[in-house]
């Protein structure tokens, strides 16, 4: 595949990064990456990704943009209130980058529908906000055999770790299962700065951008947590669990399953 | 001076950098180990930075021939970079 004048020009300052190159560019633009979450961590991740060439990137989110979110989400604007978030989110996708097909699932990711979603992807990102998400995700990734990028923010912290069959622990190895309701603050009393947001999801996008051109050592085998008014970085390393329910010599999980959600109505 | 064959060969005179450099770049990553490429270049910027950022990523200059009309004609052996993993 030949580049247009016009493509060399929009993807010249990484074509001339020698880790990327005009190989490193057509492997982006030959993937495909989904994004679960059009919030504070898919934003940034999905605008980099669109800006970056990915060729195919699917968004799923069953919300639609509320004037709330927009303190951190930057891919929606204030006319978008109301709006279906992953149409408002390809809609700015598309204006960054027309080049990028944008696939949208309006939907809640669920036990029932996260095998089928994911099957299309080479990788995927979990920007949701919650616990019983980030399990599922997982789940659904180590039993499908997809790499896929954790991320999670509350207030001035965010923490973020990448899983890649066959190295280094998954998400479940680390954290097991959710904690319990009650220890999992509220909406209303959590909060988060919104560029948080930015350095969490942006790292999401930096991880799956490594992980496509196959350059860089990954988040496999490590958290990074983040703590924003400490103005630190820590890279905790964690093994992989024999026991790990999903990913262990002998997982008791052989399917994906939802917790129940806790309820948050602001 | 090396006998060469000419493999492949491009004219970048009619953009700008860094796209001058891109497109030589790209040109060179679609040729194989030892192949040659001809790269028809303006004077000024171009000829002064292309021929410079072509050897940093490890390729062999064989050749700038001026041609007398304001452009040259660089020739380029492709070096496989052995830095890249």
């Amino acid at each position: 595949m030949a580049f247009s004048n016009e493509q060399l020009e929009r993807y010249s300052r990484h074509i001339i990064l020698q880790e990327v190159g005009a190989k490193g560019q057509k492997k982006l633009m030959d993937a495909k990456v989904l994004i679960i979450g059009a919030g504070g961590l898919g934003a940034p991740a999905a605008l980099y990704l669109a800006a970056a060439g990915v060729g195919t990137i699917g968004i799923a989110d069953a919300d639609e943009v509320d004037l709330s979110n927009l303190q951190r989400q930057v891919i929606h604007s204030t006319p978008d209130v109301g709006k279906a978030k992953v149409l408002s989110a390809k809609e700015s996708m598309n204006a960054i980058n027309p080049e990028v097909t944008v696939n949208t699932y309006q939907e809640f990711v669920d036990a029932s529908n996260i095998t089928d979603l994911i099957a299309d992807y080479d990788f995927i990102i979990d920007g949701t906000d919650n616990f019983p998400a980030k399990f599922l995700i997982n789940d659904a990734c180590v039993l499908s055999k997809k790499p896929f990028s954790h991320a999670g923010i509350i207030r001035f912290k965010g923490q973020l770790m990448t899983y890649v069959p066959g190295a280094g622990p998954c998400y479940r190895c680390v954290f097991r299962e959710p904690p319990p309701p009650e220890a999992v603050p509220t909406c209303r009393q959590a909060g988060v700065i919104g560029a948080i947001g930015g350095i969490i999801g942006s790292l999401q996008a930096m991880e799956t951008v490594k992980f496509i051109i196959g350059k860089g050592d990954l988040l496999t085998g490590s958290l990074l947590t983040y703590d924003a008014l400490k103005m630190e970085f820590r890279k905790i390393k964690l093994p992989k669990a024999k026991n790990c329910a999903v990913c262990g010599e002998s997982p008791s999980i052989l399917k994906p399953f939802d917790y129940e959600q806790a309820v948050c109505k602001l | 001076m090396d006998d060469f064959a000419i493999d492949e060969s491009i004219d970048i005179t009619d953009v700008v950098c860094p796209v001058t450099f891109v497109k030589a770049k790209v040109a060179l990553e679609e040729l194989e180990e030892g192949q040659v490429l001809s790269i028809r270049l303006n004077d000024g910027e171009p000829v002064q930075n292309v021929p410079r950022s072509i050897k940093e990523e490890g390729h062999r200059i064989i050749k700038l021939a001026d041609n007398g009309d304001g452009t040259y004609n660089l020739i380029v052996k492709k070096v496989e970079n052995q830095g890249e993993t």
